[in-house]
């Protein structure tokens, strides 16, 4: 099975849109959503029942037994990441701001803080007779979410289908840890820019990106009609820098529109439709050469 | 006072936002903490005065006090050691937590320097723009937001937060007196904006809504309206999605640096959030 995942960089191009389109083109058999702290793709797949969910524990968070703490605060002046409070009788700890490190247990004389374990998010997988989608959900307050990314893809591949060509991964915007953790292992990573200055920054900041970990690229661009002067020169750069340009989609009311009541682009019909599938064939070549 | 915009769901317009209020205000510094993807600057193109690293400690080796005992290994929770010979170090996973060092027995472990991005600091007009950039490769940008965050000023803040609402997302919204959740309204927008709104008020924060990218004809009902007049929450303003500015927005011009058509939007905005924070 061949994987593609689709980033951006920049938020708000189209990823999922773009993801869900080569869903429903493709017929692929398995899917994933690892953009866990702003989950998307569930709106638009209808499996006809809910998901299984499970428990996913994060980091452990430190908890401090206020009976046995005698208020020496060395856990406190220890703690990188100010999650140790005082209050009256001795020091607490906020778990919104504990990393889980363990420092402060090994720095008190009395054995009163102690780590445990947190649910910090939800993993759900759907599943019927002949898809899987993989996705999850990260409880609000926590964080971690790069390793929430990598349970997502476990997930997947543990429940997939013997005769899955290719599996289709929405990931997160931006170039850090959910985003890092979503690219290990897969084949092709195709970035939907936009033409806009800001597009274009973070377009070249996830290519350096993908390039240090060593992932296959193509690039296509969304909305290009908002500005064609700034399509062509995202394109002219892809030249130079020899990465594939699959394709260039145009504005389109007609997919929020449809976005909005839960249906792909791929069963409508519109200019955009047209646009993303010459987009789809030229990057399942890409994928498949590779 | 300390404004912070975010928005959940990318793409939804937090730095058209964080940029136009800037502009609109006095003497003001605006702080890109979307460290990721900072854009900001792209609109200001403030005068960069200065660069300065953004770093954290990390574990350093001696490999002649080293006796192999792997406590130091055995310690990380973050699985950033591993014995190879010696202890060798993850830098791109390690939490500079200081506990490696802390259980060596043997003083075999310094803390050295290690640079995950870079701070820049400059100036447009009266405004002072700080931006954060995480270097490609590093997988987080917490330390580079707090870096981003140390150079704020005594006055008005406003910090562009990235996208999100993980680690991230928090470190942003720490300081912030007034959190501006900047939604569009369409089913994923609503989704992620239900998100935030739980995340701003677990960090017991005042929240204000701007409705972005508006159809003209759905400024009266539109979801992210009705979600809003469900809770209670405050709708700062709304905006319509206007094809002009989407395009001199594509062209890295601000809003308010091309035409007034919105000045007045972004000067009430900035009254209303004034008047909620009490100043």
């Amino acid at each position: 099975m061949k994987s593609l995942l689709i980033l951006s960089g920049k938020g708000g191009t189209g990823k999922t849109t773009t993801a869900a389109s080569f869903i429903g083109f493709s017929k692929a058999k398995a899917f994933a959503d690892c953009d866990v702290d702003a989950p998307n793709l569930h709106l638009l797949e209808d499996f006809g029942k809910g998901p299984k969910v499970k428990d996913y524990n994060g980091s452990d968070k430190a908890q401090i037994d206020i009976n046995k703490c005698i208020g020496c605060g060395k856990c406190k002046s220890n703690c990188r990441f100010n999650a140790i409070y005082p209050v009256e009788t001795g020091y607490q700890v906020n778990p919104l701001l504990c990393e889980g490190c363990g420092v402060c247990e090994i720095v008190c004389p009395v054995e009163a803080p102690k780590l445990n374990k947190d649910v910090s998010g939800h993993l759900m997988l759907y599943k019927n007779t002949e898809r899987v989608f993989s996705s999850a959900e990260l409880k609000m307050g926590r964080g971690n979410s790069g390793k929430l990314v990598s349970e997502v893809k476990n997930e997947l591949n543990s429940n997939v289908y013997e005769d899955s060509e290719v599996a289709i991964i929405d990931g997160s915007p931006g170039i850090g840890c959910p985003v890092i953790a979503s690219i290990s292992g897969v084949d092709l990573v195709l970035i939907v820019t936009e033409p806009t200055i800001s597009g274009m920054s973070d377009m070249r900041r996830i290519i350096e990106t993908a390039r240090i970990f060593k992932a296959k690229i193509a690039v296509c661009v969304n909305k290009y009609t908002i500005s064609e002067d700034i399509t062509n020169e995202i394109e002219e750069y892809c030249k130079n820098e020899s990465i594939d340009f699959v394709g260039k989609i145009p504005y389109d009311n007609t997919v929020s529109e449809s976005i909005n009541k839960g249906i792909s682009i791929s069963e409508i019909e519109c200019k955009a439709k047209e646009e993303l599938k010459k987009t789809y064939i030229k990057t399942m070549k890409c994928l498949l050469d590779n | 006072m300390n404004i912070a915009v975010l928005s959940g769901k990318g793409g939804t317009g937090k730095t058209f936002v964080s940029v136009n209020l800037a502009l609109a205000s006095e003497n003001v510094c605006y702080l890109d903490t979307d460290v990721e993807a900072p854009n900001g600057d792209l609109f200001l193109k403030s005068k960069a005065d200065e660069t300065l690293d953004s770093i954290v400690m990390q574990p350093e080796f001696d490999g002649d006090k080293c006796t192999g005992c792997r406590e130091c290994v055995e310690f990380c929770k973050f699985n950033a050691l591993a014995f190879i010979k010696t202890p060798k170090l993850f830098p791109d996973i390690c939490h500079s937590c200081g506990g490696c060092s802390l259980v060596c027995k043997y003083d075999a472990i310094k803390e050295v320097p290690h640079k995950k991005g870079e701070i820049k600091i400059g100036y447009k007009d009266k405004i002072k723009v700080v931006t954060g950039l995480l270097n490609e490769g590093e997988a987080s940008g917490v330390s580079v937001i707090e870096d981003v965050i140390k150079n704020k000023e005594e006055g008005l803040n406003i910090i562009d937060c990235p996208p999100g609402s993980a680690c991230s997302a928090m470190a942003a919204i720490e300081p912030a007196d007034y959190c501006v959740i900047v939604a569009e309204p369409t089913s994923f927008g609503l989704h992620n904006f239900k998100m935030v709104v739980e995340l701003a008020e677990i960090f017991d924060k005042k929240i204000g809504v701007v409705i972005n990218k508006c159809d003209k004809d759905k400024v009266d009902n539109n979801i992210i309206k009705s979600f809003c007049n469900e809770k209670g929450l405050k709708i700062l303003d709304t905006i319509i999605y206007d094809e002009e500015l989407a395009s001199t927005n594509a062209h890295g011009i601000a809003a308010l640096d091309s035409s007034d058509k919105l000045k007045i939007i972004f000067d009430d905005m900035l009254d209303s959030i004034k008047l909620e924070v009490g100043i």
